[in-house]
């Protein structure tokens, strides 16, 4: 009977977005240029979103669970790069070296949110290593609030605005896409950092550790690999990663506040289980087609549904790829690395 | 989890070995912890904020704070060590007070250090809540150099009161804290104890004891001695009151149950009289929550599934009711009474409850978890949304909700609002504890120990997750009900992802699965910051490290359900009948093995 609901569920669906799609693209209510700016925009927004799944990914990968508090690091990430961001734009250093001051707020917005990942590590999840899996995910929601509030408190609850970067104004064109400068900016910024990942995990001793703890703790522990620090690292990468993504997001967006963290976060998850969980590759795979989804489907389904201001219901998009996913795909579209050995 | 075996130990009696130490590496570093939780504190305005409300005296409720956070962890720091398998148990001593004085020494060092930076350097355009005040407070309005000293002073004071409750006897010790925390309590609850004091006609005592909303000396001395007389009295009498239970035939003891249950429904029938408008209106508040926490705690505590998106069902009640009743409903408007909109009302619930469950029946634990949350997020962005403005208002919400009126009676007054709350509380009580005694419930805990063994015994695991789902769905959706009936106004705001961790954060204090824990959790955590505005600020703050702290420490809750415990504690319990096994043997009488937890 249920499997029979969720099928009927699945052929809706696929009919109402073929309808929403046909009709959107028939009625001409958006030119060429338009559809190109929204998946351009879809690519940068993605971008972000993929480095917040990495961390995602790489704790579930070796620990099986889900950091629910993840996106709260990306937050203290884009609050750091504020607090450090605002004074830096006073000086001088900020118009005459602007590469290097953003490199500068990004590499301290990476050091905050790497120590606030091991500081959740250590006090909150270490400890309850080992215990059933929804002990440790329901501490993450304790720890997610916490450090909302916690911030809210030290900084204030106030949206706090991005200095402008400047020479990032305007746009130029590539390929026949206009390509705004903020959104070149991030996608470059993303793939060196992804690119880097990348190198670390598959080149580097650490990197040889992560994947053996993430393939089978007890015989990593047995070839005499420091279990402990190595989850420890896996938090820290994650949390610089995350910490990239909260510059990235201020400079895009512009403003960030103390729950900024809540929306992306849920969102960064959905990517890195679109893409397969535990799966790096996958992770930045789903960030980007999370990305595009979530700038086209509003315009390309919604409103071919005949539903009235479309772009409202972008989060609403998102949160139901979000449920879809996990209903019809959980193994993503990658797929699930290890997935025969859960159950 | 490996359970040591407790037979084997006490087979072969090896002699014990002295007890460990006092941990003084540890106390160093909890004083560091202390001290940065204190910088923390600082730092959020949480001293600030609690400063203005005064205590005793001149003593404000930020300085408790700041003093009982330093003095919890020095009491933790000088604590001799857990008695182990194989060791003696430890005796206090000079070691504990040393600990004590070095976690204080060590918090002060922070703290000092902490002031003398903020008192030199400008933060203020960062941390903005690192005021002049704030620094004026905790260096206790000395100015910056002596007051330093006296913070140290204060701090290293705290760590050698922490050391010495240790060197007192046990029952000396918890009635030193019970007076404590009957006097920070007793001022706190001022806005509590007074109402109630002036409706039973005792106006006279309240400006004997309370001096504003702070506590008189006099006041606090005596509160902190009812309290402990009453303590003292209950420690006395319980050992006695149950050997007495336990000799009781069974019909004698139920037939006195059933007493204490009556007797406690004609209190809380009176309680609405006693309480005063406000008090009765904050518990009306706490009611909702509680009809809706024992729902989730169907969900949760006993199917064992995460609900993360349980506000959408609430939602879903509110606005049906809002809709079926206002005449202000923007679409359509029936304006029907309360009554009979309630029948329908459940029933959109319950299908919203089928809607939401029958997809994620297949679905692991933590994929349910957020599956829901997406769920719920996915209802307010839809009550939100211009697209259903016509029918549930959108941002405006649905204003102009009516009272509840039964026939010609309404029920217009917090009192008499108060008995359709607790009558479905009542209700929902009662429906808990039958489900948890019925072939459901059982089939529940099956399943939530082991999906694919429960299975197997020929439990029917869908339907089992889907009753669930349609039950906590029904409880939801009538709180909903009630809430948008008091509230007379809904708007989608109040129904964010905050309010599902708050329900999830009241089954989980209170204890999953457990009925009684649920119910306390409620009325603590709702009604608590309406009664302490100064607490609303911080109110997640302080949740969210209550969730942590309880997940690290007492997985079960406060009050845990007796099946639950067990479940999280099988080491513990091992360690427990091991240790007990020695004792009987040291006394010399081979006694029968008895279970220390009853299943």
């Amino acid at each position: 009977l249920v499997d029979i609901f969720l099928w009927l569920l699945r052929i809706g669906l696929v009919v109402a977005i073929a309808i929403g799609a046909f009709n959107s693209l028939t009625s001409g209510r958006l030119s060429g240029q338009q559809w190109r700016d929204l998946i351009v925009f879809g690519i940068a927004q993605g971008s972000i979103y993929a480095l917040i799944a990495l961390g995602y990914t790489m704790v579930y990968g070796v620990l099986r669970f889900i950091n629910f508090a993840h996106g709260e690091v990306f937050m203290v990430g884009a609050m750091v790069g504020f607090v450090v961001a605002d004074p830096l734009s006073r000086t001088s250093l900020w118009t005459d070296m602007t590469v290097v001051a953003v490199l500068l707020v990004i590499l301290v917005a990476m050091v905050a949110s790497a120590l606030v990942a091991l500081l959740l590590e250590r006090v909150a999840y270490r400890p309850l290593r080992g215990a059933p899996r929804l002990i440790p995910f329901i501490t993450a929601i304790g720890a997610s609030f916490f450090l909302q509030y916690a911030i809210a408190g030290l900084f204030g609850t106030g949206f706090k605005t991005y200095p402008r970067v400047p020479g990032l104004d305007g746009a130029f064109r590539l390929l026949g896409f206009r390509v705004l400068k903020t959104q070149a900016l991030v996608v470059l910024v993303a793939v060196v950092a992804m690119v880097a990942l990348y190198v670390f995990i598959e080149r580097t001793r650490a990197g040889r550790a992560i994947r053996a703890v993430s393939e089978d703790q007890e015989i990593a522990k047995l070839m005499g690999i420091n279990v402990d620090r190595t989850i420890a690292v896996v938090f820290a990468v994650g949390g610089a990663m995350a910490g990239i993504a909260g510059v990235l997001y201020g400079i895009v967006f512009g403003q960030v506040f103390f729950f900024t963290g809540f929306v992306p976060g849920i969102k960064a998850f959905t990517s890195a289980v679109l893409g397969g969980i535990g799966n790096i590759g996958g992770a930045m795979a789903g960030g980007l087609a999370l990305g595009s989804v979530e700038s086209l489907g509003p315009s390309l389904v919604l409103t071919g549904l005949a539903i009235p201001a479309a772009n409202q219901l972008k989060d609403m998009v998102a949160f139901l790829t979000l449920v879809l996913v996990l209903i019809f795909r959980p193994t993503g579209i990658l797929g699930e690395r290890l997935a025969e050995e859960r159950v | 989890m490996v359970a040591i075996s407790p037979a084997t130990p006490s087979l072969v009696a090896e002699p014990l070995r002295p007890a460990r130490p006092v941990d003084l590496r540890r106390a160093i570093r909890l004083g560091l912890v202390a001290g940065v939780m204190g910088v923390f504190v600082c730092s959020i305005g949480m001293v600030l904020r609690f400063q203005g409300r005064i205590i005793v005296a001149d003593l404000g409720f930020g300085y408790v704070v700041l003093g009982g956070l330093t003095l919890l962890i020095a009491y933790l720091a000088s604590a001799s060590p857990p008695r182990l398998q194989g060791f003696e148990a430890p005796a206090p001593g000079a070691r504990n007070l040393l600990a004590g004085v070095i976690a204080g020494a060590f918090a002060a060092a922070v703290m000092t250090t902490f002031l003398a930076f903020v008192g030199n350097v400008d933060v203020r355009d960062i941390f903005l809540n690192v005021s002049e005040p704030m620094i004026e407070i905790v260096t206790f309005g000395r100015g910056l150099g002596p007051g330093i000293l006296v913070m140290a002073g204060w701090s290293v004071a705290l760590g050698v009161v922490a050391g010495v409750l240790h060197l007192l006897p046990q029952l000396a010790r918890r009635e030193v804290i019970v007076a404590a925390a009957s006097v920070v309590l007793g001022a706190l609850l001022e806005s509590v104890v007074s109402p109630i004091l002036r409706e039973v006609g005792l106006t006279s005592l309240i400006t004997r004891l309370y001096d504003a909303s702070a506590l008189k000396p006099a006041g606090a001395v005596v509160v902190a001695g009812v309290c402990v007389a009453v303590d003292m009295a209950l420690v006395r009498r319980r050992a006695v009151f149950r050997a007495r239970m336990q000799a009781m035939r069974p019909t004698a003891r139920n037939r006195l149950r059933w007493l204490l249950i009556a007797l406690g429904l004609l209190a809380l029938g009176a309680l609405p009289q006693i309480l005063g408008q406000f008090l009765t209106a904050v518990a009306n508040l706490a009611g909702v929550f509680m009809l809706m926490a024992l729902g989730l705690n169907i969900v949760v505590g006993f199917a064992g599934l995460l609900d993360l998106g349980y506000v959408a069902f609430f939602l879903v009640g509110a606005y049906a009711t809002g809709v079926l009743t206002s005449p202000a409903s923007p679409g359509f408007s029936p304006e029907m009474v309360f009554l009979l909109a309630v029948p329908f009302v459940v029933i959109i619930g319950v299908l919203a409850g089928i809607f939401v469950g029958a997809p994620v029946l297949r679905m692991r634990g933590d994929y349910l978890a957020i599956v829901t949350l997406g769920f719920g997020e996915i209802a307010r962005l839809l009550a939100v949304s211009d697209w259903l403005r016509g029918t549930l208002g959108g941002a405006q919400g649905i204003t102009r909700i009516p009272n509840i009126a039964i026939g010609p009676f309404v029920l217009d007054s917090p009192q008499e609002f108060f008995y359709a709350v607790y009558g479905l509380a009542v209700v929902a009580i009662y429906v808990s504890y039958a489900l948890q005694n019925s072939r459901m419930g059982r089939a529940w805990v099956a399943m939530r120990e082991d999906e694919s063994v429960a299975e197997a015994m020929g439990i029917n695991v869908v339907a089992a997750k889907l009753w669930a789902f349609v039950l906590g769905a029904a409880l939801a959706s009538l709180g909903g009900a009630l809430y948008a009936s008091t509230i007379h106004s809904i708007f989608p705001a109040s129904f964010g992802i905050q309010q599902s961790i708050l329900l999830l954060i009241i089954v989980i204090v209170g204890g999953l699965g457990s009925v009684p824990g649920v119910v306390l959790g409620a009325l603590v955590l709702v009604a608590m910051p309406e009664l302490l505005r100064e607490f609303e600020e911080f109110r997640f703050l302080i949740y969210g490290a209550l969730l942590i702290l309880m997940m690290l420490r007492r997985p079960e809750g406060l009050i845990p359900s007796r099946r639950r415990a067990l479940e999280l504690h099988e080491e513990d319990r091992a360690q427990d009948e091991w240790l007990q096994a020695r004792v009987e043997d040291a006394a010399g009488t081979p006694e029968p093995y008895r279970q220390p937890h009853e299943i």
